[in-house]
């Protein structure tokens, strides 16, 4: 075994990579649960939105339209969940199942002729100035847009939710849904357009995925990515930051694992491989001991039915 | 303006009715995806629901494969519909059909080659425990610690995957197999195998042991206190609270339940249809269950119905992958589709359409 070979700061840099997907996914899950909605289907729309950018990214050639491609085919999925729950009122955690199981479906289906397809790279943007600083400057600013582009978004949620009128009436509708269609807010088109915004950042974390951080297509891939994604924004109590955290905590761990694999740590790669998945259930655990929904932070109305002539 | 009215009790001719239309939808849609791939939608669909069963030239394989796959479905899907029915998701069966396989196979193996005729029924115990002991962790995280169940049980599923893979390459590994993974054959000892009962019909103990399950849970459904409280806490928790419904005790049996059964799938599968435990003898019947477990209603009949449906479109898939050259992912996509048609026209039980402002407050 030789731990010498890590080198922390290149594990800090992969660790952002790693930690990327399941950032953007887990994002737009917040503000879908924010207005009160619960999509189980986040894993279903990752992969979708992994193969819609892969191919799309390899028949441009050009990685940028591929992640736009990832987010409008997530959003796409996304709104086949918001016509069955908030129009015709099915249940939501098994529509997000359903969701799930036709994305994993779909996405292979699509997927045959990509197979062993290599797809065009993403070019790093290095942050000028930033990026000579010794040290930090590699590690944290020289990544590509998308890693640039979820931090920004962690900041413009945390803000919307915090201080916009947007963010009121979002939170509003997810608290109280009744309170919010009595003042006159239309809560079925808050809710689809918010669910509409986390198809797309689930795209968006699948394209990431199947574009940067492996970078081919492979069925199945993201591998449970979605399911962490939604228990991240347990363990984040609903908040932005505490998701940013989540993340990078999350990416710490699966880089740190796939290390240890290569320094060959006297364990078998399959418990190694497991690790993140304990880790994950160990801190949903820990938070959840802390009390009830509402000590959690969670919105008041998520995963209620919402009929407005009842 | 169309509105949606809530009827006061769920319609009962739409319940019965619903299932058969969400599959009439999803064979119309089924057929744009096939024609979407180019192939010929009508022929597609004969291929799936038509040739396994009554094509002279494949119903003598295909038939007996109908319960083969059919009984895991219906066993792991009876397991889960009780949970459902209470509110209570497990949806991580698939790692404890894994689990079960492997501690059933474990003992197997262990007393290999031993020929008494106990082994069997102490692999049945084992798978049984196996699949039980895998969904008391989301149960007792559950109940001790609030946390969620769906979350907890859908990790645990590739926690299984990861042990399955370090049985199947390293401690269950057939010591004979000149360092191929995977371990000794099961369905190949007398002792350990779960042959065909009655030959050409692809009966074996777990299809068996399916039908006793969808006995066993109508008469609980209908006929027992737990199975009341289990519809009570579905239909109004509150109500539930008031008769004394002790949750903990119902998150237990429910969980407890369906990971006993899961386990049993596995266990059955391992040692009959794939015969050895491997990396990938697992083929998602876990999630494919929860399908079934909708489609039939989480009632026991409709549950025994919608298994051999699905069984069918396994099947079907297969023929049509070998004979249309259709992929093989159309089936799943078709399997999910097929799950949205449902929930959707779900909608038809609950509410009543109306068209016009009539009735509108």
């Amino acid at each position: 075994m030789d731990l010498s070979a890590i080198n922390p700061l290149v594990l800090i840099t992969t660790l952002m990579i790693a930690a990327t997907p399941i950032l953007l996914a887990a994002l737009g899950e917040l503000v879908v649960e924010k207005s009160g909605v619960l999509n189980l289907g986040v894993e279903g729309m990752m992969i979708t939105g992994a193969i819609c950018g892969f191919a799309i990214a390899v028949e441009t050639g050009n990685p940028a339209i591929g992640m736009l491609a990832a987010m409008v085919g997530g959003a796409m999925l996304s709104l086949i969940f918001a016509f069955l729950t908030q129009i015709l009122l099915a249940n939501q955690v098994a529509t997000g199942l359903a969701l799930t199981l036709f994305g994993l479906g779909l996405s292979s289906l699509l997927g045959q002729g990509y197979v062993g397809v290599k797809p065009p790279s993403t070019p790093k943007i290095e942050i000028p100035l930033l990026a000579d600083l010794p040290i930090v400057g590699p590690v944290l600013f020289q990544h590509d847009m998308v890693v640039y582009f979820s931090i920004f978004m962690v900041v413009v949620i945390w803000a919307t939710l915090k201080y916009s009128r947007l963010g009121l009436v979002l939170r509003a509708v997810g608290e109280s849904h009744d309170a919010a269609h009595a003042l006159g807010y239309k809560v079925v088109r808050i809710r689809i357009m918010a669910i509409m915004f986390g198809g797309a950042m689930a795209g968006l974390g699948g394209a990431y995925l199947s574009l940067v951080r492996v970078p081919q297509w492979v069925d199945g891939m993201t591998a449970g990515a979605g399911w962490i994604a939604l228990a991240i924004v347990v363990f984040a109590s609903w908040r932005a930051g505490r998701v940013l955290l989540g993340a990078y905590l999350f990416g710490g761990v699966t880089i740190l694992q796939l290390n240890l694999q290569a320094a060959g740590v006297n364990l078998p790669v399959e418990y190694l491989s497991m690790s993140p998945y304990l880790i994950t259930i160990l801190v949903l655990v820990i938070m959840s001991a802390k009390g009830g929904r509402a000590a959690l932070g969670a919105p008041a109305a998520l995963g209620r039915v919402f009929h407005a002539s009842s | 303006m169309i509105h949606l009215e809530k009827r006061a009790e769920p319609s009962k001719t739409w319940t019965a009715f619903t299932p058969v239309l969400a599959v009439i939808l999803t064979m119309i849609a089924g057929g744009l995806m096939f024609a979407a791939l180019g192939k010929d939608p009508f022929e597609a669909l004969r291929t799936i629901f038509y040739d396994p069963l009554f094509s002279e030239q494949f119903s003598a394989y295909s038939r007996p494969q109908l319960l083969v796959k059919a009984g895991p479905l219906i066993l792991i899907a009876i397991g889960l519909s009780l949970g459902f029915r209470a509110g209570i998701w497990n949806i991580g069966a698939e790692g404890q059909y894994i689990i079960g396989a492997i501690c059933g196979a474990a003992v197997g193996l262990a007393l290999y080659p031993s020929q008494s005729w106990l082994i069997y029924p102490v692999m049945i115990l084992a798978g049984a425990f196996g699949g039980w002991a895998w969904a008391m962790i989301p149960a007792i995280l559950k109940t001790r610690f609030n946390t969620n169940e769906i979350l907890v049980s859908l990790l645990l599923v590739y926690v299984a995957e990861q042990l399955l893979a370090s049985m199947a390459l390293s401690t269950l590994r057939n010591p004979e197999g000149n360092g191929f993974p995977g371990s000794r054959n099961l369905s190949q000892h007398w002792a350990t195998s779960n042959p065909e009962l009655i030959s050409g019909t692809g009966m074996h103990i777990g299809v068996l042991f399916g039908f006793i399950a969808v006995i066993m849970a109508y008469i609980m459904l209908n006929k027992h206190m737990l199975g009341f409280q289990i519809r009570l806490t579905g239909e109004s928790p509150r109500a539930a609270q008031f008769a004394g419904v002790n949750p903990t005790r119902l998150i237990l049996i429910c969980l407890g339940t369906s990971g006993a059964l899961a386990g049993l799938a596995g266990l059955f599968e391992v040692s009959g249809p794939a015969g050895q435990v491997s990396i990938d003898f697992n083929v998602g019947y876990g999630f494919t269950a929860i399908i079934v477990a909708f489609l039939g209603r989480l009632h026991p009949v409709g549950i025994l119905l919608a298994g051999l449906l699905m069984a069918l479109t396994y099947i079907g898939g297969e023929l049509a992958q070998f004979m249309l050259g259709l992929p093989g992912a159309s089936i799943q996509a078709f399997q999910g589709m097929l799950l949205f048609f449902l929930l959707g026209v779900d909608v038809l039980t609950n509410f009543r359409i109306r068209i016009g402002h009539g009735g509108k407050k």
